[in-house]
This record gives structure tokens, sequence and C-alpha cells, in this order.
């Protein structure tokens, strides 16, 4: 693989890890990762230059547990690098996971997420060890919760022993059955079937202490309810490793999006009550969510033009990850700087890879933003394979100008 | 027709809807509309001759994703009793078998011309769906557990006949609400021209938020029965009653089935109901359901005809040009 020839980034706003608001200065890149960055850093003869423009420079973004490769729609919306969930693909052999962790290469990247039972049936444990060795950066129990606890507690033991986070669903299956909402006044007006809020809390209740007890890191992939993200408050209070992560669906739409039955709302979980979604809103200000993903599901008519409840869940949130967790500064629930930690820092710390952050030394992994400037979501001129997003029509703000994966412009 | 003016406003705008989806949508006066409406063919079918030629030349289809008898005659006969071509859909045992989507379905359907499009689904929502995707008229014989209009104007129709009026009476509604279309219509159509409605089921099998729909919740059935005007049984499905949700249908018969001695517990005038098919001696006993003078059972199947042949003459009159529905 050809390394990209050395780069210097000028009239950059430098989004710069430990530091509050953007400085200006300048980039430089070489065999792949940044050579130095600040103020007082200059172009070497040779380099390549690409002026910002006064624009803002940012590590790319880490998409922390994405269903698909779809690089067109990761690039337009800043994601260099994206975790995979094994349930479309079914990462469950070192050979699928093997495949998958070069597929991208050299201009997008895949880290996937091994599953933690064969075939995702909550019974058998996968191969853990050796899809580590075929690529696999975390195990991941898929779009599901695995019922039985001592399974779990056996997934968590011999994660831990690899030094693998298990990044899980939190809806507790018993309670789940087939809901495709939130029990309470719309799911029951609407006749779906639903599920009571509480199957997340209970979800996360019993893997946290699993975890406690295997001594594993655990990341609860999305966390979407007040209940819930008081159970990760309080583990974090007391110095578990346990992690969060959300999508800007569950920060921005409230249940009361499901009327007229629009599948593209029809999520995994579900979407909550409109004090559920203020309260993700208060974790991602108090710090209790670590991680903002995209989800990113790109389905298709086949799979979303069906009755609500027949529909698969999922949405296209590769394009709108970035300006949607904007709205979020602009709102003042979070600085500048703790957005970037959201969609790029931690995300690649949880996966432990060298990327994130604009450090010398990591990879050149690095995007040019312009963080003000507007457009309109529209789900049939999306870059994704398809345009089922819940955002369609919605103005936006926040665009990707230039992306660099390891040094090379991708977009 | 009396000669008294007409309470509506003329033309379409007593009934501006294109589709009988669900009663959500409706105004109070567009449902009394439609009951209204439905008087002249109470009538019409009392007669030794039940035809009226209206709807001649026109094609109705009745797409039934879902298995139902009562409901399909009932749409049947009321599409032919007003001159139209019926068809029957099958559809739980055709092309859907093969595949097939649902909205290709539902294109087919439209590319056959059809004048209306009666649709019952196992999905909520399914019926919307349709709708939005066919040029002409689609009337929702019932989807998943969300609506079944027609049952819900049908079972209006037989208390304001049997009572003389439904502002003011208190209705209570028992059986596995939470499962029923028929419930969530019923409650809707109720509330709306100004009944009282109590539900009645046990926690399993009660929605939650349903309070918010304006109804009094109850799990023990003797309390929610004392002093209503009509008590609405629901049928409960089998496969629900033997472990699943209810332990066992005499268990269920003990806490919830109408018998003798819980009508009892009403005054004489107190009239029973139930959209059938029954489970006789579980949800409802014989000697209930057989009352001659309580028991509006078989009432509701003779108005469900005549809410039908309504609502499929309303809904037709602007492709008919009749005057002021253009």
């Amino acid at each position: 693989m050809s390394v990209a020839p050395p780069l210097t980034i000028i009239n950059a706003k430098l989004m710069l890890p430990g530091a509050a608001e953007p400085v200006s200065g300048v980039l430089r890149c070489a065999d792949g990762h940044i050579d130095a960055v600040g103020a007082k850093v200059g172009p070497e003869p040779g380099d390549a230059i690409h002026d910002a423009k006064g624009k803002l420079v940012t590590p790319g973004l880490v998409d922390f547990g994405a269903f698909a490769v779809d690089k067109p729609a990761f690039h337009f919306g800043g994601i260099v690098r994206a975790a995979l969930m094994p349930d479309n693909r079914n990462l469950d052999v070192p050979s699928r996971v093997r495949f998958v962790a070069s597929s991208g290469k050299p201009d997008f990247w895949v880290h996937p997420l091994a599953a933690a039972t064969q075939g995702l049936d909550g019974k058998r444990l996968a191969e853990f060890g050796l899809m580590k060795d075929a690529g696999a950066k975390a195990v991941a129990t898929g779009r599901r919760w695995i019922g039985d606890s001592g399974t779990m507690l056996r997934v968590l033991q011999y994660a831990a022993m690899l030094d693998l986070v298990v990044c899980t669903h939190a809806e507790d299956a018993g309670l789940a059955g087939n809901a495709v909402a939130t029990a309470g006044e719309m799911a029951t007006r609407l006749g779906l079937p639903s599920a009571p809020v509480e199957a997340e809390a209970l979800a996360i209740a019993r893997d946290v202490a699993l975890a406690e007890i295997a001594g594993a890191r655990l990341h609860i992939r999305q966390v979407t309810t007040a209940a819930g993200l008081d159970l990760v408050r309080a583990a974090k209070a007391r110095g578990l490793p346990v992690t969060a992560g959300v999508t800007p669906a569950h920060f921005m739409l409230s249940e009361t999006a499901l009327a007229d039955f629009r599948t593209f709302m029809r999520l995994s979980p579900p979407l909550r009550s409109e004090r559920d979604r203020k309260a993700v809103i208060a974790a991602i200000g108090d710090g209790t969510i670590d991680v903002i993903a995209s989800g990113h599901d790109p389905r298709g008519p086949e799979d979303k033009r069906l009755p609500f409840a027949d529909s698969e869940p999922g949405m296209a949130g590769a394009e709108t990850l970035l300006p949607l967790t904007l709205n979020l500064v602009r709102d003042g629930v979070i600085p500048l700087a703790r957005a970037f930690e959201l969609l790029a820092g931690n995300p690649a710390r949880l996966l432990g890879v060298n990327s994130g952050r604009l450090e010398a030394g990591a990879e050149a992994d690095i995007a040019v933003i312009d963080p003000e400037r507007p457009w309109i979501v529209d789900s049939t001129q999306m870059e994704a394979s398809a345009g089922n997003t819940p955002f369609d029509r919605q103005p936006v703000q926040g665009r990707v100008l230039a992306l660099f994966k390891g040094g090379a412009q991708v977009a | 027709m009396t000669s008294r003016e007409s309470p509506y406003p003329p033309g379409s705008a007593a009934f501006p809807h294109r589709d009988l989806v669900g009663i959500d949508v409706l105004q109070p006066h567009e449902i009394l509309f439609l009951l209204d409406e439905a008087a002249q063919w109470v009538e019409l079918g009392r007669r030794p001759t039940k035809h009226d030629d209206r709807l001649a030349g026109l094609t109705i289809i009745n797409a039934f994703f879902e298995n139902s008898t009562r409901t399909l005659l009932s749409f049947e006969i009321a599409g032919k009793r007003l001159g139209a071509d019926v068809v029957n859909m099958h559809a739980a045992q055709s092309s859907i078998k093969k595949g097939e989507t649902l909205i290709d379905t539902a294109m087919t359907l439209n590319a056959m011309h059809a004048d209306a499009i009666v649709i019952r689904h196992g999905s909520s929502g399914a019926v919307q769906l349709i709708a939005d995707k066919v040029d002409c008229p689609v009337l929702n014989a019932g989807d998943g557990q969300h609506e079944h209009p027609t049952q819900a104007l049908l079972d209006a129709l037989t208390i304001r006949n049997a009572k003389g009026r439904i502002d003011g009476l208190t209705v209570v509604i028992c059986g596995d609400i939470l499962h029923s279309r028929v419930a969530r219509s019923n409650i809707l159509c109720l509330t709306s021209l100004g009944a009282r409605v109590r539900v009645c089921a046990p926690p399993a099998l009660m929605p939650a938020g349903i309070e918010e729909m304006k109804v009094e919740v109850f799990h023990d059935f003797n309390t929610a029965i004392e002093g209503v005007d009509v008590v609405m049984m629901l049928r409960l499905q089998m496969e629900r009653m033997e472990g699943e949700f209810i332990p066992s249908p005499r268990e269920y018969r003990h806490l919830y089935g109408l018998t003798e001695e819980r009508l009892a517990r009403t005054s004489p005038d107190t009239l029973v109901m139930h959209p059938g098919p029954m489970n006789r001696g579980i949800e409802i006993d014989s000697t209930v359901a057989d009352l001659v003078d309580r028991s509006l059972i078989t009432r509701q199947v003779e108005m469900g005809v005549a809410i039908r042949m309504a609502c499929l003459d309303v809904l037709t009159r602007r492709t008919r040009k009749v005057e002021g529905w253009q």
C-alpha cells in the first residue's frame, strides 16, 4: 500500500486534544501519521499544501456501531473509521472478520465487532480469540440482548481475559418480545406491540452486575432512557469501566414521531418519551454518555415500505451524525471540544486504535469542517445506499469540506 | 328522508374524507352523518327485495390479508345490495405467500381500477399504507391492533337504536383490550359521541397509557359492570387463554366472564353486546348471549350490513359524481 506524500494543512483552526477552543495553526502529516501540529509548525519543501481557509480542522470521526460498510455516506459525514456491528455480516467466524477488516482500506477503515455468540444465538460463545487476531476490535451482542445470564457472564469473562470491550444492546428480551415501540399512549393509540421503558434499565442493571463480576469493560451502545442513564451514572461513580453511547435519533426525536406509522422511525431500541429524550441530552451534557454514533443501517424499500411492525429497524445515519451532534454545541449542551471527544476521541480509545485526536504520532485521520454551513437533509439525494433517514427535509448545519485518511485526501 | 332540514353541511362537506381508515380522524358530526345515512339501509334490509342499484357498474374489491368470515360477508352483502360488482380476494392464502409485497398487491388492485377497496390486514398501519398508494377510496376492515372503524360505527348505531341516544350513556368494554382493534375504535367513537367508557381487563391484557384515551380503567369486572347501560364483551383468542396471558379459560370465565350472576348486578335495561364470534361459556355464557330482550348481538350483525352500505355509498359519491360531491 503506498503511503501518501507529506501534506501540510495551513490556515487551520485546530481542534486539539485537551483544548477548550480551536486554535489557529498548521498541521503536518508524513508517512500517514501526524508529524507535527500547532501554531509554530510550517510546511517543509515538497509538501502538498491544503489550505483550510480558516475553517475547523478536527479528527476524522470514528463511528462506534454501524451496520453497513457504506463508504460514500461515511465520507460525506466525515467518518474515517467505523466499528461494524456483527448483525448484517454474520461476524462470528475469523474468515469473515478478516475480510471485513480489510474491506474499506485504504480510504476507509472498518473495525469489525466480533459476535459474542455463534450466529448471535445468545447461547454458544463465538471464537473471540481467533477473531481478535483476525482484526476484531471488540465483542458485540448485536442488536439484541443475551437473555441467559450465565452465557452473558461467560462472554464477559472471556472478553475480559482477551482485553476486549463488550458492546451490548440494552433491552430485556423477555419484556421486549416483538415490541416495536415503547409502551404508553402513543403505542396504545397506534396499536403497536410495545415494551415497558424499564426493559432498558433491567438489561443495564444485569449487565453492569455481570461485568463487575467478570472484571470486564462494558460499552452499552445505546442508552436511551432516564432510568438506564441513572444506572450508568451510578456505575461510573463507583469507578466501573462502563461506557455508554447513543445515536442522534434518541436526542432529536421522541415517540410522537411514530404517528402515521412512518417506518423510517422504526428503530431499535424504539423511540422514547419526551422526558427520556431530555434525559439523554442531560446525560450528554454531564458526561454520562461517552459516544455518539450513527447506527448507520441503510435499508431500502423492501425493508422499509412495509407495515410498521413488519419493517426492519434502523436508519441511514452517517451523513447526519456530525450536524446533529453540532446542534448540541449550538444549544449549549456541550462545548465544541467535547463533541469531537464523543464523535472521535472516545470511540477510538474504546476500540484501541491510534486515531481520533490531532496529536503527533496519531494516524493522520483528519476532517476539515464548516460547522455553520446550512443544508437540508433529503432522503432522495443521499450518499448512503438507501435514504431511510428519520430527519428527512430537516434543515441542519455543519458540513465536511475535506477528509483525510492516513494523510491522503479521500473526500 | 324527512322534510326536516339536514343538520349536516351540504354535499361532501358532511364527510370530507376520501377513505375510512380510522375513527380517530373523524369529527363527531361526521360519525353521526354515517349513522344517519345507515338508517335507510336498515329499513331496506328488512324489506323482501333488498336492492338499490346506486353502485351499479362500480367494482369493489374486498382484500382480506387475514382470515375473516363475518366482516367479509357483511361487506360483500353491503356491496351487492347496492348493485356493485364485488370481488373477494383472500390474500391470506394467495400471492402474499409467494413473496409479493403489500405495496405490490396494492398497486395490482389499483391497476384493476377498483372503485373502492376494503382491506383487512394483520399489521397496524397497513391499511393507511395501502390508502396512500391507491387512487380509490379505501375502507379499513381491521388493521392489526389499531382500528376497526366499521365495527365501532355499527356498535354505535346498535346502541343508538336500542337506547335512543349515546350521549351520557356508560359503556363498559371487557376483555382483551391490549390486542383489540375493536376496543380502540369503540373507545374513540363512543367517547367522541359523549358516552362514558370503562375498560376492564386483567393487567396483562390492558395496554399502557389507555387512560389517556378518556376511559376509566378497571381490573375487577364486578365493580366495572355496576351502573352501566351497555356491556360490550370482547373475544379472547384461545391461544392467549392457555398460559401466555391467562392461566386457563375457566379462570378467565371466573373473573371476566359475563355470567347471569354478573349481569344481575346491572339494571334490567342494561344491554349486552359482543362483536363475535363468541367463545360461549368463556367470555360470555349462552344464557346471557341468547337473552332476547337484552342481547343485541344479532342486531349488531344486522347493523353491520347497513353501516357498510352507508360507508360504501358515501365514499363512492365522488366517483359517481353525486351532486355536491364532485
